[in-house]
């Protein structure tokens, strides 16, 4: 599996991202500074977390029409993967590649702190380790989370099942009580229409390994390569 | 300009002339009123600072760089140093703060690190005070604002509070980056014919001789300092590190240098005087916020994020290429030549020509007049039966728990990225930070410890404690020592029992650091933190740095299983004086602190190290402040389980439950590990004191306090 993980000036968990990545699945990883190029075909393009271009705009705004985004907009049209951490997150909805947008989190400031998410849907690139329903400690660390969309176009993206992990308890129940930013319909992470393309606000790649204290991430990305492995 | 405008003594400024053989210039005397101020050279505590041992077996580069580093194994350092930034933040505190953290990460990153983890040492005015809110949250998010983005995770710390920090909080900023041993960058090593560049921000009138304001006492009128904040770019940093180790690890630089205090001045004149060479710097050649800016404005700006960089001549074309790309600003702005001379124009004319070797090493110490306080037996007469019994154990020991300086500081850590980098192993809220290292495989403990409360009853005393109480938590968590890094907060100088508490305390911490054999390996001194109102209290702060070979060998607080055996390890009775509980019933501390016996400290970390490598106890913490029943308190909040406790009573209950001081630490023991336990601890005072299990703390005979007592209390 090829995967690239793009530094935009700021960021700041594109190592971060490299590491687990090769740690987990033993796999090249190449970090690609953003005025470079792609280079060779990859499986998956990650947008890491951190404060692009210092989040001094909307976050996210300007690493979106950063030159590499031309490239990284192709690499999906051919069904490549895209996968957008936290501020990578933030740079998808602002390049349009996903619909949305995340606001300040409901109570302003930023939070960084374990959390746990609910898997809902197994049957896509980047979920098919887990079981439906599973509960798994990603970290949240982001000042603006609050994933919002117009209620009707929630109902859209709700219809067409692309909500692929919800903020929820230890249990995984839903509530406000267990949304730590107040993302609507508590949303954590969203896919695209053709389900390549997922934005996630909390790390995966901070709980792959268990000396974290945790590795549930590590599914995650082997999810991913199982699935690339299949195509 | 004359001598004491620019802030110089008389007879600093007869040295400087007759250095000179004729009058400075104005520029002169503004750079050298800067360069010589206390926070810049420490004149006041130079003979001091001597008393601290710095050599050891594991220092690898000891006090004099950007910072410290230790052999952490595999041919890798430890960088680190803890700097205050307590001025800036009683009068910005969200950009003083930020700026601190700024400064310390480059010092770091000048020794060719990579900064990976930050502490902060935190200490605030009393909690009800409307401006201690605003400062404390101010301070925070500044910390929070800065370094989340720069990408360097926040660990740990300390927060503390105490009317004497009204006004006056100190913001104590800790930083370590790994190095590889053979690739130290240093500052002593330029050479004639080599370029002096400027890397980063462009340079403006912000902060310009912050290093005298935080020389002297703070002013009143806070608004009229502001002019000396600096305000700081926590992206441009970010790429500052990127570019400077992109550049370190390609050869491409000889020697680079942090810009804090004195900005170009102290930078570029340190390079020369410790490398033995002149510097001629052209301040036309410097890219500049504003064009009308005067020569000593552009010398003393402390214009953030800025570093400088000293390139071989056929090097400088890459070096300038590579900023670009990281989009960063760069210019060439001076020449390495022959002598001892830093010279600087402007328009072609010399504004400034002095020996370099005179501007950062040459002022003359002095030695303030030192006077015990006639108060000493006052401190000192205190019995514990001054002090009525409380009648309700479970209401004073929820009390300490909720108490500022002893209840959870969620609000504090989780404004933090304390996880980026992939490092954290133990974060804040416990005793210990631990972070792993990749590179070799080991992992580095972190214990940041202050106690004023008894520094300020007994300077040496506090000394002492304040030391050993860092290495006994790196024990505990089998940790070896490697070195300290430690930051002197007081008030003025200049006021000779003040002075005494100053000397004292660090005759204490030094005699600590020589018998438990822990080097000081960098630091920072920081004085004149009083207002006309208010001064604060004594406050060494230190963080130890120590290492654990083997990672199974790590042992960590607040993991108690059911069925263990609860043991304390040292002595049953410790002291009243300056604890928390005190502090709390008594509105101050009161009475003298306990005398260690260093015998018996050495003791404790051989055995406590034993245990933590032998894998014997399940939990291990570190008794600190509210004594025993805070630590019994916060391990079964952590360990979310409760514990049934019957304790000896050879003397009073409340300096059993709360007394403070001594090496000594509650464990937590599997049965079948118990023999091996005894073993260890054979020959040291031992008392086994209970069993886990349940959802309650039940202290026989004093209280008992649910689990979820317990955390509301603590706020958790």
């Amino acid at each position: 599996m090829k995967v690239a993980v793009i530094t935009f000036p700021g960021s700041n968990c594109d190592d971060d991202v490299v590491h687990a990545v090769t740690a987990v699945l033993e796999c090249d990883v190449a970090k690609i500074w953003h005025l470079d190029s792609l280079g060779e075909r990859k499986d998956l393009i990650v947008l890491p977390g951190g404060f692009s271009y210092g989040d001094y705009l909307r976050s996210g705004a300007m690493a979106a029409r950063s030159p590499i985004m031309k490239e990284v907009r192709e690499h999906v049209r051919k069904g490549g993967l895209l996968l957008g951490i936290c501020n990578g997150f933030q740079v998808l909805t602002e390049a349009g590649l996903l619909p949305g947008v995340l606001l300040a989190n409901r109570r302003p400031g930023f939070i960084c702190r374990p959390c746990t998410i609910r898997v809902e849907r197994t049957d896509t690139p980047f979920t098919g380790a887990f079981t439906e329903g599973q509960v798994v400690n990603f970290p949240i660390a982001h000042s603006e989370g609050r994933y919002y969309l117009p209620s009707s176009d929630l109902d859209v993206i709700e219809s067409e099942g692309r909500v692929l992990f919800r903020y929820c308890s230890f249990s995984g129940t839903t509530g406000d009580e267990f949304n730590p930013n107040g993302a609507a319909h508590h949303i954590a992470g969203l896919l695209s229409k053709e389900r390549n393309i997922l934005g996630l606000m909390p790390h995966p790649e901070r709980t792959s390994e268990a000396i974290l204290g945790c590795d549930d991430g590590a599914l995650f990305w082997k999810s991913i390569r199982s699935w690339v492995e299949r195509r | 300009m004359d001598y004491v405008k620019a802030g110089l003594r008389r007879e600093e400024y007869e040295k400087i002339r007759s250095a000179l053989e004729r009058e400075p210039s104005d520029c002169e005397l503004r750079v050298m009123g800067v360069m010589w101020s206390e926070h810049c050279c420490y004149k006041s505590t130079k003979p001091l600072l001597r008393l601290f041992p710095t050599e050891g077996d594991a220092v690898a580069q000891g006090p004099g760089e950007n910072a410290g580093v230790v052999d952490i194994g595999g041919g890798w350092g430890a960088a680190f140093k803890v700097e205050s930034h307590n001025h800036p933040s009683a009068v910005a505190p969200y950009q003083g703060a930020a700026t601190g953290v700024g400064g310390i990460i480059r010092d770091i990153l000048a020794m060719g690190a990579r900064p990976v983890a930050s502490m902060d040492g935190l200490c605030f005015g009393a909690p009800e005070e409307a401006k201690t809110k605003r400062l404390a949250q101010g301070i925070v998010a500044g910390i929070g604002g800065y370094g989340n983005a720069v990408g360097v995770a926040t660990v740990g710390g300390k927060t503390l509070y105490d009317e004497a920090y009204n006004g006056n909080p100190l913001v104590n900023a800790f930083s370590l980056g790994l190095v590889r041993l053979d690739a130290m960058a240093s500052s002593a090593v330029a050479r004639p014919g080599q370029k002096v560049l400027l890397l980063g921000s462009a340079t403006g009138r912000d902060g310009i001789a912050g290093a005298a304001f935080a020389s002297a006492e703070l002013g009143d009128d806070e608004k009229a300092s502001r002019p000396q904040i600096q305000i700081g770019d926590p992206f441009e940093e970010k790429l500052l590190i990127e570019a400077c180790l992109d550049l370190h690890e390609a050869g491409l630089i000889v020697s680079m240098q942090d810009m804090g205090a004195a900005g170009i001045t102290s930078s570029s004149s340190e390079i020369a005087a410790k490398s033995g060479v002149a510097i001629e710097l052209d301040l036309d050649a410097v890219p500049l916020r504003e064009a009308d800016m005067e020569a000593w404005e552009i010398l003393l700006s402390e214009s953030q994020e800025r570093m400088l960089l000293i390139v071989l001549p056929e090097k400088v074309e890459e070096v300038l290429r590579r900023a670009a790309r990281w989009g960063l600003g760069c210019a060439v702005i001076g020449d390495v030549v022959e002598g001892d001379r830093w010279v600087t124009r402007k328009n072609g004319t010399v504004v400034a020509s002095l020996p370099a070797s005179l501007i950062g090493e040459g002022c003359p110490e002095i030695h303030w007049p030192s006077k015990e306080p006639g108060d000493l037996e006052r401190r000192w007469s205190f019995e514990p039966e001054d002090m009525e019994m409380p009648r309700d154990w479970a209401a004073e020991t929820k009390r300490l728990l909720a108490s500022p300086n002893l209840a959870g500081k969620s609000w504090i850590h989780e404004s933090y990225d304390t996880m980026v980098r992939l490092g954290t192993i133990a974060g804040p809220g416990g005793p210990v930070s631990v972070i792993r290292v990749r590179e070799n495989g080991h992992l580095l403990s972190l214990a940041m410890e202050t106690d004023p409360w008894k520094t300020a009853l007994d300077p040496y005393r506090g000394g002492t404690e304040t030391v050993a109480r860092a290495l006994r938590t790196l024990a505990v968590s089998g940790a070896r020592p490697l070195g300290l890094t430690d930051c002197l907060n007081y008030p003025s100088p200049e006021k000779p029992e003040q002075f005494w508490e100053l000397e004292q305390s660090v005759r204490g911490m030094a005699d600590s650091c020589r018998a438990l054999a822990c080097p000081v390996v960098s630091g920072n001194v920081s004085l004149y933190n009083e207002t006309s109102r208010n001064r604060i209290l004594p406050t060494p702060l230190v963080v130890a740095v120590g290492l654990i070979d083997d990672p199974s060998g790590l042992l960590l607080s607040g993991r108690w299983q059911k069925g263990d055996r609860l043991f304390l390890t040292g002595t049953v009775a410790a002291s009243l004086a300056g604890s928390q509980y005190q502090i709390l019933r008594l509105g101050q501390g009161r009475g003298r602190p306990l005398d260690l016996s260093f015998e018996a400290e050495r003791e404790f970390i051989e055995k406590a190290l034993a245990t933590a490598r032998a894998g014997l106890a399940h939990s291990g913490r570190p008794l600190a402040g509210g004594g025993l029943a805070v630590a019994l308190a916060k391990e079964a909040a952590r360990s979310n389980l409760g514990a049934i406790v019957s304790l000896p009573l050879p003397t009073r209950a409340d300096i059993l439950l709360y007394g403070e001081g001594g090496p000594r630490a509650l464990y937590s023991v599997p049965l079948e590990r118990v023999e091996a336990f005894l073993e260890i601890w054979n020959g040291f005072p031992l008392t086994e004191i209970g069993v886990t299990g349940g959802i309650a703390l039940h202290v026989q005979g004093h209280f008992s306090l649910s689990l979820g007592e317990i955390d509301r209390a603590l706020g958790r």
